[in-house]
């Protein structure tokens, strides 16, 4: 239960918890959050709006509807999951609903880098280790799992179940090292970007030509 | 260029990039003020940042405060952080208001070899101009609000060379449409989308922002075109290009950034225009693209990994395989958008409707992409053209692009839309279903209230070809 209030903080290296297959090629961001509840001026309520109008059309048959566990910290989906709309509602959703990790077939980019910016590792495998892994997860609801980004695998708590999982290697080090907030990084060099504004020929009249 | 822009290389292999435009819209902002506060930081280069309200506006009746008070706290949320923050902000009224690709552009915001970034999706669309745009997500507006840069890799290049010229009635629009039903959604990812050759260099500005705008649904996170002549005389006299002598310096700088004609791509794709006819879409992505002669795709004839989302396609949208598209029934058209909500969109449309009149029992309405171009349609007595015939003349905003204002399809409704996607949902209705087409083609759709090939509604009329803009 105490993972829904704690965000990814500092080094992340594994992930552990139940987890939820949601299968489908193409998801876009407007289906993981419906527009209409982009009006908002914090993310604090958006966990409970994430899939709204597919949880609604499908009932018992969406996933997210049919909770087998409190709490799911580990999604497992397809191909080019989170393309359309570069809101970061989409993983801010996911991640205030209990998502921690997330494994598939390949992510769209830009979903991917907010993932990454919030501390949620999204990992691939090949499209049939996907369906594999989707199978066995339906097959086990009451399973724990573990993902390591340390040892690239994933696995059940029983060791029954263990899949190699790939990962970027920047994206990962970036993870494991606690390096994944890059405000902080930035911050630190603004004496650099000051002297380079100075060399910019659009921000000094097109002189330095 | 990305040289140019570089600041340091960070852990992980990214690259601290230099952001010369930051754009914000009312939407993807206050999470990251609000963050920006938390850390204790200010803006850093707060004259680097302009804001405008799109996407929530009304279209009908903008008197404040909005009859949806959500909406209105967004609006004051956004004017209260500008203020507090020294950000200028071209909001309702100002003449400067609108989507947010369509006046940085207007205002000669957007010049070549900037870097610019803003929370969403299409800024791809600046491209156009030969800047490195992208959409960042509401981490990223913080941390360009903070240091006025931000964490980003180097994307590979994918060169798409378009030889030939589109012929009358086919449109910048049905050119990116093709583009991306041939190389799919997916194909983009990781890279940018450089865009070149005579089909290319043929197009105005406004025609190559819409090819641009869309690299976002081929999954390219940039478009990108040299600047050329075009280029420049579009930003010659815009409020922000450089004047006088700067003027030439500049376009003299912006002239050596083209790329080399011999450089070398991680990939190159070739497509001849001349051969692209007006394209719809029939499904739920960007990808299921079909021109207006074919039928829509049977299962079997496609590729095992598509056959998946098509099928639940056919489903959604509830059309046959192996029937045509044309002739198919349309409830709502909406011309609009930061795709196609530009002068000449409305133009191009204008042109279909003119003497003409909107179909019994079909919803049309036109939704200026800003104050500038509802002012010179306006001018140029466009809005008259659409009324008479029976279309809804609207204040300017996103509109039913994404349906976060009043503006949205019922029930299962299907509209006939000049915008960008054609999600589950994306409209406003959780079962209403959308069918992407150049403005021209929408314009078409209205009068008959079908699906139609445009060109068998306009007539050659050399003094009505493609925009002159
Ligand atoms: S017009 Fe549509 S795609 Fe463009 S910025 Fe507005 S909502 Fe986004």
């Amino acid at each position: 239960m105490e993972t829904i209030s704690v965000f990814p903080k500092g080094l992340v290296q594994t992930v552990q918890g139940s987890a939820i297959a949601l299968r489908g090629d193409d998801i876009d961001t407007d289906r993981i959050i419906p527009a209409r509840y982009l009006k908002c001026v914090t993310f604090e309520h958006l966990g409970g709006h994430v899939f709204a109008d597919d949880r609604k059309e499908l009932r018992d048959k969406h996933p997210f509807n049919n909770n087998k566990s409190l709490t799911y910290s580990i999604l497992i989906v397809n191909g080019n999951f989170g393309c359309g709309s570069s809101r970061e509602h989409a993983p801010q959703a996911l991640m205030r609903w209990g998502i921690r990790a997330i494994i598939g077939e390949s992510f769209a980019e830009i979903f991917y880098g907010n993932c990454l910016a919030l501390g949620i590792p999204c990992v691939t495998s090949a499209s049939e280790t996907i369906k594999q892994i989707q199978e066995t997860v339906e097959l086990n609801p009451f399973q724990e799992w573990k993902l390591d980004l340390c040892k690239k695998n994933f696995k059940s708590k029983d060791d029954i179940y263990f899949w190699p999982i790939n990962i970027e290697d920047s994206s990962r080090e970036m993870l494991i090292e606690g390096n994944w907030d890059a405000t902080a990084k930035l911050v630190a060099n603004k004496g650099i970007l000051k002297e380079k504004l100075k060399k910019l020929p659009y921000l000094n009249n097109f002189k330095s030509i | 260029m990305w040289d140019l822009h570089h600041i340091a290389d960070l852990p992980g292999g990214s690259t601290q990039l230099f952001v010369g435009l930051h754009l914000i819209h009312e939407v993807t902002s206050p999470q990251a003020f609000s963050a920006l506060k938390e850390k204790g930081l200010s803006v850093f280069c707060p004259e680097r940042t302009v804001a405008t309200v799109d996407h929530i506006v009304p279209t009908t009746n903008q008197e404040r405060p909005f009859a949806d008070p959500l909406a209105e706290e967004m609006l004051s949320t956004l004017e209260r952080n500008c203020f507090e923050q020294g950000i200028t902000l071209h909001g309702l009224h100002s003449g400067k208001q609108g989507i947010v690709h369509v006046i940085a552009p207007e205002l000669g915001l957007t010049q070549p070899g900037m870097t610019i970034a803003c929370g969403d999706s299409h800024t791809s669309t600046h491209g156009a101009f030969g800047a490195i745009a992208f959409g960042i997500g509401t981490s990223q507006v913080r941390d360009v609000l903070a240091t006025q840069s931000l964490s980003m890799k180097k994307l590979k290049v994918r060169r798409i060379w378009v030889n030939g010229k589109l012929t009358e009635g086919v449109y910048a629009k049905d050119l990116i449409l093709h583009v991306i039903k041939t190389l799919g959604v997916k194909a983009g990812v990781g890279y940018a989308y450089e865009f070149g050759g005579p089909g290319i260099s043929a197009l105005s500005m406004e025609e190559r922002m819409t090819v641009c705008n869309m690299a976002i649904e081929g999954g390219a996170r940039c478009g990108y075109i040299n600047p050329d002549f075009e280029t420049f005389s579009y930003l010659h006299g815009t409020t922000h290009s450089p004047k006088g002598e700067e003027w030439e310096k500049a376009k003299q700088w912006w002239s050596n950034l083209a790329s080399e004609p011999d450089a070398i791509y991680d990939d190159e794709v070739v497509f001849d225009a001349t051969n692209i006819a007006p394209t719809v879409t029939w499904g739920i992505t960007p990808g299921q693209g079909i021109s207006i002669e074919e039928l829509i795709p049977t299962p079997d004839s496609m590729d095992p990994t598509d056959r998946q989302i098509a099928l639940e396609a056919y489903k959604y949208m509830d059309l046959e395989p192996g029937t045509p598209i044309q002739g198919s029934s349309i409830d709502v058209c909406f011309i609009g958008s930061c795709t196609n909500g530009r002068l000449s969109d409305l133009h191009a449309a204008a042109n279909v409707v003119k003497g003409r009149k909107v179909a019994n029992g079909v919803k049309a309405f036109v939704v200026p992409g800003s104050e500038a171009v509802a002012k010179a349609a306006k001018e140029q007595g466009l809005d008259n053209v659409f009324r008479t015939a029976g279309f809804e003349w609207r204040e300017p905003g996103c509109s039913m692009c994404l349906a976060m204002n009043p503006d949205k399809l019922e029930g299962r409704q299907i509209s006939a839309s000049s915008s960008n996607r054609n999600f589950k949902g994306r409209q406003g209705s959780a079962s209403g279903r959308t069918l992407l087409m150049s403005p021209a083609m929408v314009a078409a759709a209205a009068i008959t209230g079908r699906v139609t090939d445009v060109r068998d509604l306009i007539t050659y009329n050399p003094e009505n070809k493609r925009n002159t803009e």
